[in-house]
């Protein structure tokens, strides 16, 4: 039994929708996680109830509802929540896709980098145009943080301004980086369950038996940070936010 | 419009990335550049589906119920907190009334006690004043008793004297000097 922990990540067109150029754009099994993930929040929001007091379905569209807008009014006050509909929905996007993911034999979308990126990305031009839209010029004294002595303020300013333009790059790898890592040491693990039982015989299955405890430990932290970056990307999203929104802080 | 920007810059830097390293064919799935556009392209589609259908639909939907519910169980703690008042209400007023009431019943005692303490007086007034006259009466008739009594006595005392100087003396005395020597006496 041959381990490949990275065959979960091939990217396998199913047909193909035209060409841009002359790259081919297909419909992948990417997008039919994506076009998954989107259908079941449709669903949650939309097919649960409007009871006054709420069902299961219900409790859950409306605890998210409120997380979500907490984190902003929070992190961002209540200016932050012209936003909610764009966190809300990188929120929901990342953790029911990065949910999805863990079930076995599935695709997770965020452990392809040029999906984060393209998502850290649409918040950092998100933030860097509303913030220069809002505040003008002011919106730079983010680089200047107060209080800084004049003397080390130009090497504070550089490494605010790098700071700045490599948010992209570290928001998004963050999330990769931990889906990536998760599904790999995961399937790793399960992997040797399946190769000592085969190949060792009765040992084997008693061998085996010490990954299969860590591959189910292991399982039970992929779903919390399935969850847990769903919320660290999206609240980094409101952190960035709130500087476009008060950008003297 | 801010997933129009992801959108629109988000295909950028996976085109330099395919530019980059497009001679990669077999390599690590996630930095495999050749089905990069096809990715962006259904994430640019998917996200503003989503973005979609979250901003007009789902968010003031689920919104619009949780702000119901706030509305109404407001609403419901204004009322309840109305009713409390009117409640308190009654309930002073029940008991103003009630202090009005007992007040008014002790002044009809007051007075309805005055009246009969008033009456009684009088009763008592005019039985003492009855009382009295008959007393009155009765000394005065125990006075007439008395004085004709003595005066029996005083005829009698001369009567007796007169028949005791005669028979001593064997002269009948003078009836008018029997008569002031008995006064005399009754006198001493």
């Amino acid at each position: 039994m041959k381990i490949d922990p990275i065959h979960q990540f091939n990217i396998e067109p199913l047909f193909t929708l035209g060409h841009i150029g002359n790259h081919t754009i297909a419909f992948t099994n990417s997008s039919l996680y994506m076009l998954i993930a989107v259908l079941l929040i449709a669903l949650l929001m939309l097919a649960s109830g409007r009871e006054l007091v709420p069902g299961r379905l219900q409790s859950v569209a409306e605890i998210s509802y409120e997380f979500i807008a907490s984190t902003i009014r929070g992190n961002a006050g209540a200016e932050g929540m012209k936003f909610f509909p764009l966190v809300f929905s990188i929120f929901m996007f990342l953790c029911v896709s990065n949910l999805v993911g863990v079930i076995p034999y599935t695709f997770t979308i965020a452990s392809h980098l040029i999906v984060t990126f393209a998502m850290a990305l649409m918040v950092f031009l998100t933030v860097l145009i509303y913030g220069i839209y809002k505040n003008g010029l002011k919106f730079f004294k983010i680089f200047i943080p107060s209080g800084i002595p004049i003397y080390i303020l130009p090497l504070v300013m550089f490494i605010e301004i790098l700071s700045f333009f490599l948010r992209p790059v570290s928001h998004s790898v963050r999330l990769f980086a931990n889906m990536l890592a998760g599904h790999i040491a995961l399937k790793v693990f399960a992997g040797f369950v399946a190769m000592l039982g085969f190949s060792l015989g009765a040992l084997g299955w008693v061998g085996g038996s010490l990954p299969l405890a860590l591959t189910i430990a292991l399982y039970a932290l992929e779903i919390l940070v399935a969850f847990l970056q769903a919320y660290v990307f999206a609240i980094l999203t409101v952190i960035y936010l709130n500087d476009a929104i008060h950008p003297g802080h | 419009m801010a997933e129009s920007h992801g959108e629109a810059k988000g295909q950028n830097p996976g085109a330099h990335t395919e530019a980059d390293g497009g001679g990669h064919g077999g390599t690590f799935p996630p930095f495999d550049s050749s089905n990069f556009a096809s990715q962006l392209v259904s994430l640019a589609i998917a996200f503003v589906a989503l973005y979609l259908i979250v901003s007009r639909i789902a968010l003031p939907r689920v919104g619009g119920t949780i702000d119901a519910r706030q509305n109404k169980i407001e609403g419901d703690l204004a009322e309840a907190q109305k009713l409390k008042d009117q409640s308190d209400a009654a309930l002073k007023a029940y008991e103003s009334e009630l202090a009005a009431a007992r007040s008014r019943a002790q002044a009809i005692g007051n007075e309805t006690r005055e009246k009969l303490n008033a009456a009684s007086d009088a009763e008592r007034k005019a039985l003492e004043e009855k009382l009295a006259g008959k007393l009155a009466d009765a000394e005065k008739q125990i006075a007439t008793t008395r004085a004709n009594a003595m005066s029996n006595v005083r005829g009698i005392a001369a009567d007796a004297a007169g028949a005791i100087v005669q028979q001593l003396a064997g002269v009948t005395p003078d009836a008018n000097a029997v008569n002031s020597a008995v006064d005399a006496s009754l006198k001493g």
